[in-house]
This record gives C-alpha cells, structure tokens and sequence, in this order.
C-alpha cells in the first residue's frame, strides 16, 4: 500500500511520531473549551473564582477568615484567647495565617505574629491558636483571625440541581422536546413521497424541479420571517408551537427531498422493476420497497433535522411567543441567563451542559448516519 | 394542555394525516376518477400514472412554496413598505441602510467572516482529513473532532466565553498571558480582532464538517495515481500538493461554498457574545435588530443577504441540471 510516509523507508517512523503528535495536540485544542464548560458546571461559585478549571483536580490555596469563639482569660500575660480555628473537633492544616484583613497570610505555621497595640497571635499548624491582648481589659470584641489552608478539589451537582428546579431550565428542556420531535418526523414522512416520485416516476418538469429544490437549499432563512410570522398571524396560529412546526417542516424540506432522492435514485432499479412487473403499484412499492430500503438515508436526514431545530435559536425566537412559558433552551440560555446570570459561572455552565448533552448523545450514537447523509448532501 | 402533550397529538395527527392523505388520494385516483377497468382500463392507467407523482409531490411543492418561493418576494415587497407597511417608498429603506454607519460596519464584517470562516475550516480540516488519514486512532481523533457539530451555536458561544473570560482564574487566555506576565484583557472588545475571535468559535464547529467530506474525498482518489507519483520520486509533499489537492478540488470546492452560506445565516454567535457591539455587528444580526420593530428594514438586510448568496445558488442550479440530464 503506498502512503505518503513510506517513500523512504527511514523517514517513516519519525514522520508519523510527528504527525501522531500534530493529531494529539489539535485533538486537544478542540477539546479544552468544552471540558473546560464540563468541569466548571460541577464547580460552585467560590471555587470558580478562586482557581481556574484547569486547577480543579488540585488542591487549591484559599484564604478565611474565622472569628474568634470563647471568652478572653485574665492572665499575667494579658487577656488571652486560645482555641482552633477549625472549631472543637475540626481538623485541618493552615499554611499561613495573619491578624488583619489586609494582610491574611502574614505569619507561617508556629511564628508568634506582632499585632498591633501589642497584641500577639501565635498558630500551629493544627489550627491551635493562643491570642494576647496586654491592655487593660478584655477587647469590647473577639477578634476575627485569618487563615490560609489549601482547600482539597470539590464537585457538586448543585449547579444542576438549580437550574433544573429554580432557573426554569427545565420547562426550557421540555419546550425544546416540544419543538424538536414534530419538525423532525412531519418533513421526513412528507418528503419521502417527494422524494420517490422525483426518484422513479416520470413526469413532465421533474428535472426542473430537482434544479428548484437545489437552489432552495441556499435560500438564508431570514428571508421567510417576516413574511411568514404575518402570514402565521393572519391564519391565526401567531407565534405557536403550530407556528414553529410548520417553519421548521418547510425549512428542512429540501434537504430532506434532496438527500433521499440523491439516495432512492441509487437503488437497483432491477428491485423495483420486477416489482411493478408482478403487479405493484407505485404507492405499494414505495411503502413497501423503497421506503425499507431507504433507512440509512431517513436517519441521516432525522439526525440533521433533530441536530438543527434542538439547536436553532432563530426559528425560536422568531415563530414562538417571547414569553418565559415558552422559552427553548437555545432562548432561554441568550436571552435570559447569559443577562440575569451573566456573572454565574458555574450556572451559565451547566445550562449549557444541559442543552448540549442530547445532541452530543445522539452525535456519539448516530455518527455513522450523520456521516453518510453528509456525504451523500455534499458530494456528488 | 402541556406543550409535550400537544406536541405528542400532533406527531400523531401529523404523520396520520400525510399517510391518510397520501394512501386515500391513490386509493380514490385508482378507484374513482381514472379505474383500471372496463373499456379505457389501458388508458386510465396511463393517465392515473401520469397524475400521481403531482399527489406524491404536492405536500412538499405546497410547503416549499409557502415557505421558501414565496418569502423570496413576499420580503422583497415588504422591504419596499416602510415601518408600518402602509406608505410605498421605493429602495427607500436600502437608501436608509447603506446611510447607516452600523450596517455598512456589519456588512464590512460580513465579507470578512465569508473570507476568513470557510478557509479556515476547509484548510484545517483538509489538515485533519490528511493527518488522521493513516493513524491507527485517526477514527477517534475524527470523531473528536467532529463534535461541535452537535453543539448549537448558543452552546458553543457559551463555551467560548469561557475560554475569552476576563478573570485569569476562569478564562484560560487570560491565565495565559497572566503567567507570562501581561495584563488580562477582554478580547471581545479588541477593536477589529474581535471579530477574528467570534470566527474561531464557527471555524471550531465546522472544521468537523470539512474534515469528514475531504477525508472521505482523499480516501477516494485511486491509488495508482498516488503509485505511480511515489515510483516517480515525488516528496510525500508534492504528492500532497500536485496528486491529491487536484483531485478533490471539486469536493473542496463544494465544502467552502457550504460553509460560506452556513455563514451567511448564522446570527447566534454575534448575538451571543457580544450583541453586535464593539464594531462585531454582521447582516443576520443586525437584522434582528429591526425584527419586529421595523420590518421594512429588516425585510431590506435579508434581501441584501439574498443578493450575496444568489450567485452560488445559480452555480448550484446550474450543477443540479448538468447532473440530472
């Protein structure tokens, strides 16, 4: 077999260590920002802010600040407060601690920290704190003491767990649902017919039919907004899930008809034939012959069409009502969260995730489909 | 009712209604107007036959005309209207568009996108579509790859924004230039450059599409060609350049079309990252801008997006009869 690497026979295996690391480094470049998205929508606000994702496996530097608990005790030394600053029964290892604000990690494990007015504060690393004040009597309030202490790598589903309850995500997923499943089955039953007879029937027009359905392909969708929505509103369904159905069923029509013509024209011709030869008519061999035998052509057409409408926003925000009730998730993530929750990381995340996860579900399982319709729409 | 209920009726509805309509058009074609029986039994058939493809194909030919013929000058009427629609004022809502500083900006943007996106999707995937070719593990490498296919373009921005966030701790281009020392910055509002990184999210989904069509064109060039150039001592990069890229010029051609109308319509993106602002605006966006406000100018940009994709679609008309014949 010849290969472009085996044209001298030394160059070969340095040749391809070379192209196995290119592959291995654009496959990451195109992973990294969705596992970044994957990692972050399982991370809560603070540990967002605190690291990057690409840290979230690791332990993480984080300061506290803990106030003090207990009552000052009169000493030679002063008033002293002593305790841990993990509580009675609390474990834990500080890295660093400090007395004021501004200066959190001042002093290392085990230093007595000079404070000001002559208070002291002294730490191990346990946590175990001794707090002197020399001043005449107890401060009026105990003292707040600062913290450093690596944090160790926490997930949670929280993110989840909210916008599946409270931000209304899940009407969203359902709404979605809604829209998908009738613009994806309607236009496949209703251009495989088309389909057929442009296939195997022969009539007057039909290649000019098969050049329109071609040039329909391109026509930008912006272009049926406005004249369709008014046409919407003067038959009376408005802005409707009916509304919707209708826009996506003629808007993925040629593609459907181009795809499994392109397909019902390869089928052996022999087949057909002798089935017409025996006395079937065409409505029985289309359901009975070229609509099995089609399969392959059907699931690549659902898969785009499924793919699309789950994840088109400007159908959406054009042929359904713009209210809350009625939101798809592409909508509700734009027009809603990206604005009420601009600021929130994790969620913005996990939205996203949830909106994502069944396309990719169906890419994973469907890909073979996906591919071949590919193929068959664009090469020819 | 719940939507997901109405939604399941009119599966049902639906595909009963197109399998009545279709089985009891023929059956009353066959039975009643043109019967296969009695003295013009051979003549019904013939004219039976000759009107049942017009059945087959009416629903469709219906809808497409309702909703792709039709709009093409449905909106162009429209475009000629003004706010309202009462008052006929001629191109005077183009007149408006090209004196708008924002739309001579958007469609300024627009002719880079259409340069910039399918290039760069057709030369990185033809990259891939090369590089996995021969790998033990290029069908994963594909596969992962191919992905943002699946993820919608609100998704992908969503992702991406991620990636351009400001804060090092979150966007990783930041933490970046954060380790080299350089202060964060937001690069959605790098004037002119922002526009190149809005690109990069479309390039990412679609470099997918290209490499597996061009994957599948390089596997299909025959292999004597490629035989005969090594026996000749070409370099594995001349084979590339002089052997393969000829032979799927006509697939690559087909990728960088598909991508440019692709990029034509998508309006997500832009709406998504940055709502048109710091000069990112493009046609599909700045329409919806006038959506529903003024649908004599957004009627206007859509046949103003319809002048740009007509020649392709008269090269595709073209190619679609020459095949056909």
């Amino acid at each position: 077999m010849a290969t472009d690497d085996d044209g001298i026979a030394g160059a070969k295996s340095g040749l391809s260590l070379v192209t196995n690391i290119s592959v291995v480094f654009l496959v990451l470049l195109w992973l990294v920002p969705t596992i970044g998205l994957l990692v972050s929508s399982f991370r809560d606000r603070d540990a967002i802010s605190a690291s990057g994702w690409w840290n979230a496996p690791f332990a993480t530097e984080q300061n506290f600040a803990v106030p003090a608990e207990g009552e000052f005790v009169q000493t030679p030394d002063g008033f002293v407060l002593e305790g841990n600053v993990f509580g009675e029964d609390g474990t834990g290892e500080i890295t660093a601690f400090g007395g004021r604000r501004a200066e959190p990690t001042a002093f290392a494990p085990g230093e007595t920290g000079e404070l000001v007015r002559g208070r002291t504060l002294t730490m191990e690393a346990n946590g175990d704190y001794r707090y002197v004040d020399p001043a005449d009597e107890p401060p009026r309030r105990n003292p707040t003491l600062y913290i450093g202490t690596s944090v160790p790598p926490s997930f949670t589903v929280s993110n989840y767990d909210t916008i599946l309850t409270s931000a209304g995500m899940d009407v969203a997923f359902i709404n979605t649902l809604t829209v998908t499943i009738p613009a994806t089955i309607i236009p496949i039953l209703i251009a495989a017919f088309a389909a057929y007879a442009l296939a195997w029937m022969d009539f007057p027009f039909r290649g000019t039919i098969i050049a329109i359905i071609v040039g329909l392909l391109v026509v930008p969708l912006q272009l049926a907004l406005v004249p369709m929505l008014s046409f919407h509103n003067q038959i009376g369904i408005g802005q409707s899930f009916y509304g919707i159905w209708f826009a996506h069923t003629g808007f993925g029509l040629p593609l459907a008809i181009y795809l499994l013509r392109n397909y019902m024209v390869g089928l052996p011709r022999d087949i057909i034939e002798s089935a017409k030869v025996d006395g079937a008519t065409d409505f029985q061999v289309f359901t009975k012959i070229v609509l099995p035998l089609s399969f392959p052509a059907l699931a690549s057409f659902a898969i785009f069409q499924f793919l699309w409408t789950w994840n088109d926003l400007l159908v959406a925000k054009v042929f359904l009502p713009s209210n809350s009730e009625s939101w798809v998730m592409t909508v509700k993530i734009a027009d809603d969260l990206l604005g009420s929750r601009g600021g929130d990381w994790g969620i913005l995340a996990a939205a996203a995730f949830v909106s994502i996860a069944i396309p990719i579900l169906v890419f994973f399982t469907m890909q073979r489909y996906l591919v071949r319709g590919l193929l068959a729409g664009s090469v020819k | 009712m719940s939507p997901l209920l109405q939604g399941i009726l009119t599966v049902i509805i639906g595909v009963g209604g197109c399998i009545g309509y279709f089985w009891t058009s023929n059956f009353v074609l066959d039975r009643f107007i043109f019967p296969a029986k009695g003295p013009q039994a051979g003549r019904n058939i013939n004219r039976a036959n000759a009107v049942r493809p017009w059945l087959f194909l009416l629903p469709a030919l219906a809808a497409l005309t309702l909703y792709l013929v039709y709009p093409v000058f449905g909106s162009f009427w429209r475009s000629l209207f003004n706010r309202a629609g009462t008052d006929f004022v001629g191109l005077g809502n183009y007149g408006l568009l090209f004196a708008d500083s924002e739309f001579r900006t958007a469609l300024f943007n627009n002719f880079l996108w259409v340069l910039f996106v399918p290039a760069a999707a057709t030369f990185l995937g033809l990259l891939v579509a090369q590089l996995t070719d021969r790998l033990s593990w290029g069908n994963i490498a594909k596969s992962l790859i191919f992905m943002p296919m699946a993820i919608s373009f609100v998704g992908a921005s969503l992702i991406w924004k991620f990636v351009y966030a400001v804060d090092p701790e979150i966007g990783i281009i930041n933490a970046i230039r954060d380790t080299i020392g350089m202060a964060p910055l937001d690069p959605l509002q790098v004037g002119f450059w922002n526009n190149f990184f809005l690109m990069v999210i479309l390039v990412w989904i679609q470099t997918g599409f290209a490499m597996v069509i061009l994957s599948a064109a390089l596997r299909g060039i025959p292999e004597e060609t490629i035989e005969a150039a090594v026996i000749d001592g070409a370099s594995p990069v001349q084979i590339f350049f002089k052997i393969k890229i000829p032979q799927i010029m006509g697939t690559i051609v087909v990728v960088w079309t598909t991508i440019t109308i692709l990029v034509l319509k998508v309006f997500d993106i832009v709406y998504t990252m940055t709502g048109g602002n710091f000069g990112t605006q493009i046609l599909p966006s700045y329409m919806m801008e006038y959506m529903f406000r003024d649908d004599g100018r957004a009627t206007a940009v859509a046949f103003v997006i319809m002048i740009i994709v007509l020649p392709v679609m008269i090269w595709n008309i073209a190619q679609a009869r020459k095949e056909v014949r």
